[in-house]
């Protein structure tokens, strides 16, 4: 289990594997919205956790077609497929290596971002909070997707798709708690622990339903 | 206590068509099988069949004698299909130690070191090397390589040794044999001879085609 997780993660590190794409794109989506809204610093500052939570959001829809189809493609999928390890067990584990090689960097570069919005300390400490438990979710929700269109030659689009649905409430709740930290009146706790809920219940079923869709795909 | 695979009116589909029909053969220990055919005569669907990686229309597949909890015949079997299941961007090394590590070894055996196993492979003192620098051969030997780094008693083989040379031919049917020796089982399908003395299975082809079977 360690060496699958070792193995994606250098995979990922390596040249084509994409672990940076995430995090550019991230950036250029929140780099872009300041000069498309303009320079009102008060509109920026409020909008911040939402625009970074957009972002967040796609980034980490852009690189899970690759999630198994890259294991099919040089037939690895096989392999794993036969083994006596649980089919969940070795998808759960891929999508903690995928979301440690793309989702953490999201985390690690959202303060940054946070300041091209314009965002206060606790905001950027809230936003960052709420993208470190909910991205996993959305790691999760994804992998089933992905294992959907892992036969789909162009399979991404139809993966953010068919992800999208089941995201929205990650992206919700982690807004919303993100801005009850800087408003007053609304409560931060509920909503985060709303959403690390939700990250629990998708590591539960996203690799459960993924591993049903990979054994139902063997062609 | 050796083992014996046996295969009961196995049947298959690709699609709508029915590829081969009522399969039966029993391999003792020390067995192989070689299954030969045309192009498209269902070689490659009855082993993926066999590991387990389509389900059977009918008929089934069970592994005797074994240990008596596992859990399915394909936890038994090596597959080396057209794929090679290697990682270009990983070295050779990366690569067979992590599906050293995660495939374990089953019951009755254990697998050889890395390096001993590039070795058997004749290709020892280049482990360090991306698994994509390698030519096509080279990389059908690595490959070859896993089978020995992890323990299995079923060795499934589908075409393997279409990209090597005659020498390399020689030296994987020294340890197909090797492996039957120690009590394994081997099936393969190619259209070379495999080199060991082997039953074969003649696949017809489209069984289901064209009439109701």
């Amino acid at each position: 289990m360690i060496a699958l997780f070792l193995r994606d993660l250098k995979l990922a590190m390596r040249a084509g594997g994409g672990a940076l794409i995430g995090v550019l794109f991230f950036m250029t989506v929140v780099a872009v919205v300041p000069f498309a809204v303009g320079p009102d610093l008060n509109l920026l500052s409020r909008i911040g956790p939402a625009i970074l939570w957009i972002g967040a959001l796609l980034a980490s829809l852009l690189g899970l077609d690759r999630l198994f189809q890259a294991e099919r493609e040089d037939g690895s999928l096989d392999l794993m497929l036969m083994q006596e390890m649980p089919l969940v067990l070795t998808v759960l584990v891929k999508c903690l290596a995928h979301w440690a090689a793309t989702g953490l960097p999201l985390v690690i570069a959202a303060p940054l971002l946070g300041l091209f919005m314009n965002m206060s300390e606790i905001a950027i400490g809230a936003t960052m909070l709420t993208l470190l438990v909910g991205t996993p979710a959305i790691t999760f929700i994804g992998a089933s997707g992905a294992a959907v269109a892992v036969t789909l030659p162009r399979g991404g689009l139809l993966v953010s798709i068919l992800v999208l649905p089941l995201a929205i409430p990650v992206l919700i709740f982690g807004v919303s708690a993100a801005y009850a930290a800087v408003h007053d009146p609304a409560p931060f706790l509920p909503p985060l622990l709303i959403l690390i809920a939700i990250t629990l219940f998708f590591a539960v079923i996203g690799p459960l339903a993924a591993a049903l869709a990979l054994r139902s795909a063997s062609d | 206590m050796p083992i014996s695979l046996a295969v009961e009116d196995l049947s298959a589909k690709r699609g709508e068509d029915l590829i081969f029909h009522d399969i039966s053969f029993v391999l003792e220990a020390g067995q192989a099988l070689i299954v030969t055919g045309p192009n498209g005569s269902g070689k490659s669907t009855l082993l993926r069949v066999l590991a387990g990686l389509l389900a059977a229309e009918t008929g089934k597949v069970q592994i005797k004698g074994a240990v008596p909890d596992i859990g399915h015949p394909r936890e038994l079997c090596h597959y080396l299909g057209h794929h090679n299941a290697m990682k270009r961007e990983l070295t050779v090394q990366e690569n067979l130690s992590f599906w050293k590590s995660f495939m374990g070894d089953s019951a009755g055996g254990s697998g050889i070191g890395i390096e001993a196993a590039t070795e058997a492979l004749g290709l020892g003192g280049i482990s360090h090397l991306p698994f994509g620098y390698l030519s096509a051969g080279q990389q059908r030997r690595m490959a070859m390589a896993k089978l020995l780094v992890a323990y299995r008693p079923v060795w499934i083989l589908d075409e393997p040794t279409a990209a090597l040379d005659a020498a390399a031919d020689r030296l994987f049917a020294g340890l197909v044999e090797r492996h039957l020796r120690t009590g394994g089982i081997a099936i393969a399908a190619t259209h070379q001879p495999l080199g060991v003395a082997a039953q074969e299975l003649r696949m017809t082809g489209f069984a289901g085609v064209g009439d109701v079977v």
